[in-house]
């Protein structure tokens, strides 16, 4: 009895963790768009750096929360129905934050050479990417608290991916279609796809999500 | 005290023990199930529970102990008590949910029929009824209640984590009232049968607490319950839990709290009582049992989320368990019977008798029955209902009703008040007034049981049975008891 009751009261932390955790996610993304823009436009900048750290950052305290929550999830045998769906859900929103660091990270050690005419294009497949975690971060958040509005949010991961898919598609035809020498197009085409790889990874967390919704329904 | 009273005691204890290992599934078994409460938790709540709802509020609160006080010797109850706990033994180890009522009522069929005592088919078909009617209404209330909490769920964005919370609570808080009413309905099934018989005595606690005999004896009895639901209670667990259809953790807690209000509001005479006493209109009560209303409670919520995946073969055995009950207990008890009257030479019945004296031909004959050609009969005593009622019926002809009454006012005895077994009372169950009244009949002796009942409602109005209105029930019901206490300690030989 007891154990029931302190479980009780330690309910409110875990939750708290959790909407820190999507936070961390929701922000990292944030922080990514700024990142690409800042190299875009001016390179590879200590504002570009800047950026770039505190993704890492992020990156790493989401790690930490992640842990945190599963082991309570599971040590406290908490929502034994949806758990090990909680679980995979983590994981996934914590692989969209690890390809955005990872892309970062390209631009940061490769530092491609990106022409003045591809830029705005750049721009706006980051800007397709970013919001379609953002949405990604409202229908987690409405897993757990508001499952009805899920469905909503999942409908406009999609929409952005397809965008983002779009704009992609549009970017690698301009790059090949250019006069860049081969190994400099196919550098770029490298880091459009990489961009664009969060998009299609928030779009499988959205999948996988639609999923955990039906299952929850009680 | 007896030695064989602690024999005796032992059916009752195997029957606790037997209950507890069946009943858990009904309280705790869907959230067991659904993972949601440790079965040791479980375990544990629901024995501290059942062993508080048995000694604070336990008492003759059972219709079947009423029935059971028909069985007039310690060797019949025993026998009824150890038939019931077999059947409900084998349904358990089946991982079969069924009813103790209606097995406690199949072994005294049983022994009616070694008897020779007249059996009420009433209580036959009200079991039969149970079956059909418990099911049902508790699908329709578990429907109606589940459909109601998801619409709030809707309303009320409760975060999952809050949600579990809260459903744990709730199985916790349902779980342990249903403990709690489980000892408190059942304890009589289990020792209440041996209440007059008990082999304890009243002792104090450094003037405090006192504990009396009776509580000692549920306290005993609440410990079989607990044993039971530690040792034995996996199979139904698992059946009520999982094995009839794999539940969510909102719809455990919806099966369990629609389990407990159709057993309040369908078979609950104090809230019959309490709406009578405010003028309303009372709800029909019906004969169901703890165990027909979980098994309709799943079913109603596997109904409401698409038939497909209920487990028809699992229900199919619940059903053949339950008619199996009351008949495997009245055979084993008729068998018993006889092993323990004719191999080990205990008594097992004491043959009523039935005389048709004066005073019960004046009665007979106020109440419309012609009894000229019983004249050959008076006075002569005729041991078994069964017997009586043949020579009767030789006679003149009887219809239900009458047979009844003949058996009301011819069965015949020896009651004398005297003052010694009256200073061996103790108060507190019998009211200051009625004892008052008892004693005032000190030294007088009767032949009817009748009288005795007459004598006392004579003295006061505390003696006397109000109208049967529901309001009245319990209070009548109450009496009755006394009446049969009082007739138990005041027979002789």
């Amino acid at each position: 009895m007891p154990k029931e009751l302190a479980l009780f009261r330690r309910t409110k932390a875990l939750e708290n963790e959790i909407d820190d955790f999507l936070n961390k996610i929701s922000e990292g993304a944030l922080t990514f768009q700024i990142g690409i823009q800042t190299y875009v436009s001016h390179g590879r900048t200590p504002a570009f750096q800047e950026k770039l750290d505190h993704v890492n950052l992020l990156e790493g305290i989401a790690d930490h929360l992640r842990r945190t929550i599963e082991t309570k999830l599971y040590s406290q045998t908490l929502i034994p129905e949806s758990r090990g769906d909680v679980l995979g859900l983590l994981e996934t929103l914590d692989s969209v934050l690890n390809m955005m660091e990872g892309t970062l990270w390209g631009f940061f050690i490769e530092r491609p050479e990106i022409p003045k005419s591809f830029h705005s294009d750049f721009i706006d497949l980051t800007d397709k990417v970013v919001q379609s975690v953002e949405v990604l971060v409202r229908a987690s958040r409405a897993f757990f608290r508001n499952i009805e509005a899920v469905g909503d949010h999942n409908h406009k991961v999609m929409f952005f991916e397809k965008e983002a898919d779009k704009i992609s598609t549009k970017l690698k035809l301009a790059i090949f279609d250019s006069d860049l020498p081969l190994p400099n197009k196919a550098h770029l085409r490298y880091f459009v796809e990489n961009i664009d790889n969060v998009a299609d990874q928030a779009e499988d967390v959205a999948d996988r999500l639609a999923i955990y919704t039906i299952k929850r329904t009680v | 005290m007896d030695l064989s009273v602690f024999i005796f005691l032992t059916s009752g204890l195997f029957l606790g023990w037997a209950l507890g290992a069946n009943h858990l599934g009904n309280i705790f078994g869907t959230a067991i199930g659904t993972r949601m409460i440790r079965f040791n938790t479980a375990a544990v709540i629901c024995s501290i529970f059942v062993i508080l709802g048995a000694v604070i509020s336990g008492g003759g609160t059972s219709e079947t102990v009423g029935k059971l006080g028909s069985v007039n010797a310690l060797g019949g109850a025993f026998m009824a008590a150890f038939a019931a706990a077999v059947a409900v033994y084998v349904m358990t180890r089946f991982g079969l949910p069924v009813s103790t009522t209606h097995a406690i009522v199949g072994g005294i069929l049983g022994w009616n029929v070694f008897s020779g005592t007249s059996t009420d088919y009433d209580t036959l078909i009200k079991i039969m009824i149970g079956w059909v009617l418990g099911p049902i209404l508790a699908a329709g209330f578990a429907m109606l209640l589940l459909v109601a909490v998801v619409n709030i769920l809707k309303v009320w964005k409760v975060h999952i984590l809050s949600l579990d919370a809260y459903v744990r609570f709730g199985l916790v808080v349902a779980g342990a009232f249903g403990a709690f009413s489980l000892g408190a309905n059942n304890i009589a099934n289990v020792v209440g049968v041996f209440i007059p018989a008990s082999p304890f005595t009243e002792f104090r606690v450094a003037d405090l607490l006192s504990v009396s005999a009776s509580e000692q004896l549920f306290l005993i009895g609440g410990v079989a319950i607990a044993v039971g639901v530690f040792t034995y209670s996996g199979n139904v667990v698992h059946t009520v839990g999982k094995g009839l259809f794999t539940l969510s953790p909102i719809a455990a807690w919806v099966v369990v709290v629609a389990h407990s209000l159709v057993l309040f509001m369908f078979a609950s005479q104090g809230l019959e009582a309490l709406l009578e006493r405010l003028g309303l209109p009372t709800i029909p009560l019906v004969p169901i049992s703890s165990s027909e209303v979980v098994v309709g409670a799943v079913i109603g919520v596997a109904l409401l989320k698409g038939a497909h995946n209920i487990r028809w073969r699992v229900l199919g055995r619940i059903g053949v368990g339950w008619a199996l009950t009351p008949i495997i207990a009245g055979i084993i008890c008729y068998v018993g019977l006889f092993f323990l009257q004719n191999v080990f030479g205990q008594e097992v019945y004491r043959p009523l008798k039935y005389t048709l004296t004066p005073e019960a031909i004046a009665r007979l004959n106020a109440s419309g029955l012609a009894t000229e050609g019983l004249s050959d009969l008076t006075g002569q005593t005729i041991s078994r209902g069964d017997r009586f009622l043949r020579a009767v019926r030789q006679r003149i002809p009887l219809t239900d009703a009458q047979e009844q009454q003949l058996l009301h006012y011819a069965e015949s005895g020896r009651y004398e008040i005297t003052g010694a077994i009256l200073g061996k009372l103790n108060e507190g169950w019998i009211a200051r007034e009625q004892m008052t009244a008892l004693r005032s009949l000190s030294g007088m002796a009767f032949a009817h049981r009748w009288q005795i009942a007459e004598a006392l409602a004579a003295r006061t109005e505390e003696w006397r049975p109000l109208p049967p209105l529901p309001a009245n029930k319990l209070r009548n019901r109450d009496l009755a008891e006394k009446l049969e206490f009082v007739y138990r300690t005041f027979g002789q030989e």
